[in-house]
């Protein structure tokens, strides 16, 4: 039998996605650097069928000048409980690049291995 | 009006002007001068500007229908080189009305044209150019630029992630595209031709591109990534290039890629220009590079070639490893990936960046780091290079023991720690192996290249160093 090993192909949506699900003090950190480098954090969800798509739908707005950790959090989490089926990820918008510092996948749609 | 009196005049007569204060319209240059012995180093640094602007060995008439004045370039400084009693640096203006608007073609026939054969010289070296602002605004440069590549991409918050496809020559273009959707499917971004590879009998390049386009549309249906390969286009015609260009653009290609001093300028301003108006994004490669830009005392520094580029245009430029198999001091480097993402770069003499430089609006290019490199170097360049590069682990890829999709999903995986661990605020460089270990834990493909290339490093000296004191 052969050592070589089968690699399988995962669907992995971008930047994080080959970690093993980020704890929930792993989330933190992350959405604490994002604060710190002055970016602003939003929050967008889609059906997985349309992930591919360049605009997910957001959570509301981006939070302008939120500083607050907890208060980001609770946002994310009200996110997946009206979307429970969505994936749902984070973004931090540079308005200097006009791009974003950050962009990861917090929650995979229910059945998925995101869920804290 | 003065009197034609014909003869040979002393070049410091009319072209030393130690005096004069540079305008911010001028182009300035900085050269590392060695003369021929017994030439004072005014005559010799005078020569050098008349050489490379208006003068010619002997007066003639028609000087006089003209206003030299207005159009000379000017040697306005001179200043020893740290280390090296031999060589000094002269700092030489040009007025802007010496270029054609949009060429920096025009701008190197000039200053690197028929004075670097010039007799009274033993060798010469363009060290850096300052581009005024005015004649920037005339330059097309990068096609696309970082920020709107990463919205094509979906790319955020990290490093790309690529490599070039092996062996370099000789595979089908089945082969070929089987190696491509390997690698993507295990987690990179991007994939890559080798330089070498344009349209041989072994591959033509049409077929190339019909495998590689299926590799990519069905990488990214099973990974939800956005994916791509640099298919390339440098062909020995403009109109051949183009033809593949077109075919590319007709498969919904992102990216072509290009060879931009074998090719050279003017073609690769065209398929800037190209790129720019069929939405399609561009890898610059730099063959040739080192015959011009290693040799410390003759030539032109990569900082130049890298200016530019970033002029003519391009979306990601080589600009080495600092870690890996090829030539590159780490300041240096990090002073010409300056030249190529930040919109303003001041003088910094221990980068070897001899002017402030202003952007202005112009895009910048991701700077791609290729050559020698694997997972152990990750933490490394990460810290080097930062987000906005291009990491490209050939050998480091393919030469994974289990084939390219583990090879890619070991590098993916490194990537994306050491991103995770310098958000969380640890130290890369000097964590970098606790970093890397604790991923592998999860990740027995990444375990595996640990162990596979642990052994491996590139300790030479570097040749061309910077000068300094």
């Amino acid at each position: 039998m052969s050592v070589i090993g089968d690699y399988q192909t995962k669907n992995t949506l971008e930047t994080f996605g080959f970690l093993p699900q980020l704890t929930q003090e792993e989330v933190y950190a992350q959405i604490n650097y994002m604060i710190a480098q002055g970016l602003t954090p939003g929050i967008e969800h889609e059906l997985p069928e349309n992930a591919m798509d360049h605009y997910w739908t957001m959570w509301k707005l981006p939070f302008f000048g939120e500083t607050d950790l907890n208060n980001v959090v609770a946002e994310l989490e009200a996110c997946r409980r009206e979307y429970p089926d969505h994936h749902i990820r984070l973004t931090g918008y540079d308005n200097y690049t006009q791009s974003q510092g950050v962009n990861f996948v917090v929650f995979k749609a229910q059945g998925g291995s995101r869920a804290w | 009006m003065a009197k034609y009196e014909s003869g040979v005049k002393e070049y410091r007569d009319l072209y030393w002007a130690p005096d004069y204060v540079p305008l911010d319209t001028d182009l300035l240059a900085c050269f590392k001068v060695v003369g021929q012995e017994g030439v004072p180093r005014e005559e010799v640094a005078a020569a050098v500007a008349a050489e490379s602007s208006t003068g010619t060995w002997s007066t003639v008439w028609s000087e006089l229908l003209t206003d030299l004045e207005f159009y000379k370039g000017r040697t306005y400084r001179i200043e020893d080189v740290p280390g090296d009693k031999d060589a000094f640096y002269a700092f030489i203006a040009y007025p802007l009305d010496l270029f054609e608007e949009g060429s920096v073609v025009n701008v190197l026939t000039s200053l690197v044209g028929n004075v670097f054969g010039f007799k009274a010289l033993r060798t010469l070296r363009l060290e850096d150019i300052r581009f005024p602002m005015a004649f920037i605004k005339t330059c097309g440069g990068p096609p696309a630029g970082i920020q709107l590549e990463r919205d094509r991409l979906n790319k955020y918050g990290r490093p790309l992630l690529g490599c070039t496809i092996k062996p370099k020559l000789g595979l089908s273009a089945k082969n070929y595209g089987r190696s491509v959707y390997e690698c993507l499917r295990g987690g990179l971004d991007l994939t890559k031709d080798d330089e070498n590879i344009n349209s041989q009998p072994f591959m033509r390049w049409r077929d190339r591109w019909d495998f590689v386009a299926e590799a990519i549309d069905k990488a990214e249906r099973e990974t939800g990534e956005r994916k791509g390969h640099y298919l390339n286009v440098t062909a020995a015609t403009p109109e051949e290039m183009y033809k593949r260009a077109e075919y590319a653009k007709e498969l919904n290609m992102p990216i072509i890629m290009h060879d931009f001093l074998t090719g050279g300028f003017t073609a690769n301003t065209g398929l800037a220009n190209w790129c720019r108006e069929n939405g399609m994004l561009l890898h610059i490669h730099r063959a040739m590079h080192a015959v011009i830009d290693r040799n410390p005392h003759h030539g032109i520094h990569f900082r130049v070639l890298a200016k530019c580029l970033r002029l003519s245009g391009g979306d990601q430029l080589h600009t080495g490893t600092v870690v890996g198999k090829l030539e590159g001091d780490r300041q240096s480097t990090l002073g010409f990936v300056d030249q190529l993402r930040e919109s303003f770069v001041p003088e910094d003499r221990s980068r070897g960046v001899f002017f402030d430089q202003d952007w202005g609006s112009m895009p910048g290019v991701f700077a791609v780091a290729s050559g020698g490199i694997h997972v152990w170097h990750m933490p490394a360049l990460l810290n080097i290079f930062g987000d906005d590069s291009c990491l490209q682990f050939g050998g480091g890829t393919q030469g994974h023991p289990w084939g390219n999709a583990a090879g890619a999903c070991a590098n993916r995986v490194a990537l994306e720690a050491c991103v995770k661990a310098r958000n969380e605020g640890r130290e890369l460089e000097r964590e970098g192996k606790d970093i890397l270990t604790e991923a592998a834990r999860h990740s027995p493909e990444l375990a595996i290249a640990m162990e596979t290339w642990k052994e491996i490093v590139f300790e030479f000296d570097t040749v061309d160093k910077l000068d300094v004191a």
